[in-house]
């Protein structure tokens, strides 16, 4: 049977049905930052900034940028009535410290412990970046992982272990795919959802760890 | 009578000594000190090791020094930016070293530095190709890598107001590394886009304490874009 991937904006949206009214959550560079788009209007939910932000709101119109108040990209964004501002090493205390909700980021693999791994492909001539990435990753009381389902050549991301260099080890509670919403638990990768018109042994054979399904 | 500030950025760097560890402020180009920079250019001094969140972006404040071939080490979470590419280039000639730290460790040993601490266990890496080779212990169930302090000789920061007491408020997210840098190194020297009498800081809000602060420069913005 056809089954249609989900785009980016559907991703995410599927991700923002997941964050409650008064979490505190991080968004990732890239894929995650989407996810803010898609709260919807009403829910407060308080979004981090490894830079040093709670509060934060989203772009400031054209013409209005304030290069002292940018994202973890490095992009303008606004703060929220009720924001804050903190330094670098509190930053990372509300990160390493277990007081954010949820963390998403996005990954290059998953393995069926929850091994994650985002900051490098261990590329020779790669210039290796870390960033936030190792703390939020251990740091969250739930680290979800956005992400597509299989490479751009159609190689699983989702793994029985990882070969690029991991970020955290067992780290990650929920992977969201273009495919499905797989939970990370001690019984082993749990399908809770996919696509309409995708078989589960169709998601398994695009998945390189063993899926449960709960059905 | 306590003045700490002085008159021009180059009076402020003017003992920086070859190979000295300089922390440089700022995330990506907020809360950099741009002045200061170009002041540590000026002063030639050379082999230094750079401590900053990046790498440096474009050809200005940072990725001069870098293009100056001042800077001997760089310790950092994030040197690859899409306009990293001065940077990029010394750093694949070999021209640089790096040490490349996760975010939260490189702020948490900055702070122990200034607080005084001989080392901490973080949980952050723990597994990772960044931890090998260092001590780790296993506390409550949970495990951790042993992390040294970073500290300097000097710390170049930038604030958005101070006073001749040394006292700092800070802008938006312009506030960053500054703090936790002002306290880790044995000189700290602020850029400040205002220099204000003292009294005028409220006494509840000020972030960093002039005890931290050695040296002020006024740095007016240009133009008014800000």
């Amino acid at each position: 049977m056809a089954h249609r991937k989900l785009n980016r904006d559907a991703m995410a949206a599927r991700v923002a049905r997941d964050i409650p009214e008064g979490a505190y959550v991080n968004l990732g560079i890239g894929l995650p930052t989407l996810v803010a788009n898609h709260l919807p209007t009403g829910r407060e939910v308080f979004l981090h900034s490894e830079n040093g932000i709670l509060g934060m709101g989203p772009a400031p119109p054209a013409g209005e940028e304030d290069w002292d108040l940018i994202n973890a990209g490095k992009q303008p964004v606004t703060l929220l009535t009720g924001g804050a501002y903190f330094h670098h090493a509190d930053s990372f205390a509300m990160m390493r410290g277990g007081h954010l909700d949820i963390c998403v980021l996005g990954a290059f693999q998953v393995a069926a412990n929850g091994d994650l791994a985002n900051w490098s492909t261990g590329a020779a001539d790669a210039i290796p970046a870390v960033g936030g990435a190792m703390d939020l990753a251990v740091g969250a009381k739930a680290t979800y992982v956005m992400m597509e389902h299989t490479t751009k050549g159609g190689e699983p991301k989702i793994v029985e272990r990882c070969t690029y260099p991991l970020t955290g080890v067992a780290c990650v509670k929920r992977i969201y795919t273009d495919l499905a919403v797989i939970d990370v638990t001690p019984g082993g990768l749990v399908a809770l959802e996919w696509v309409p018109g995708l078989s589960f042994r169709e998601l398994q054979a695009l998945t390189a760890a063993p899926l449960v399904s709960p059905r | 009578m306590i003045d700490k500030t002085v008159a021009r950025p180059a009076d402020a760097l003017a003992d920086v000594p070859d190979g000295a560890t300089v922390m440089i402020g700022g995330f990506g180009g907020a809360g950099q000190p741009a002045e200061l920079i170009e002041a540590l250019i000026e002063q030639g001094a050379r082999e230094l090791t750079i401590v900053n969140n990046n790498a440096g972006n474009g050809e200005t404040g940072l990725a001069a020094l870098l293009k100056a071939g001042r800077v001997r080490k760089i310790v950092c979470s994030f040197p690859r930016q899409a306009d990293s590419h001065v940077f990029d280039a010394l750093y694949r000639a070999g021209r640089i070293e790096l040490e490349l730290v996760p975010q939260g460790n490189l702020a948490e040993r900055i702070r122990a530095a200034g607080a005084g601490i001989g080392a901490f266990f973080t949980p952050t890496g723990f597994g990772t190709e960044l931890a090998r080779g260092r001590e780790t212990r296993r506390i409550d169930g949970r495990d951790y890598v042993l992390e040294y302090p970073i500290r300097a000789d000097f710390a170049l920061l930038r604030a958005e107001r101070g006073d001749r007491w040394g006292n700092l408020v800070y802008r938006k997210a312009a506030r960053n590394f500054n703090p936790i840098m002002a306290t880790a190194a044995a000189c700290t020297v602020a850029q400040v886009r205002e220099i204000v009498p003292l009294g005028a800081l409220d006494p509840e809000v000020i972030v960093t304490p002039g005890i931290f602060v050695n040296r002020l420069v006024t740095v007016p913005p240009a133009g008014a874009a800000r």
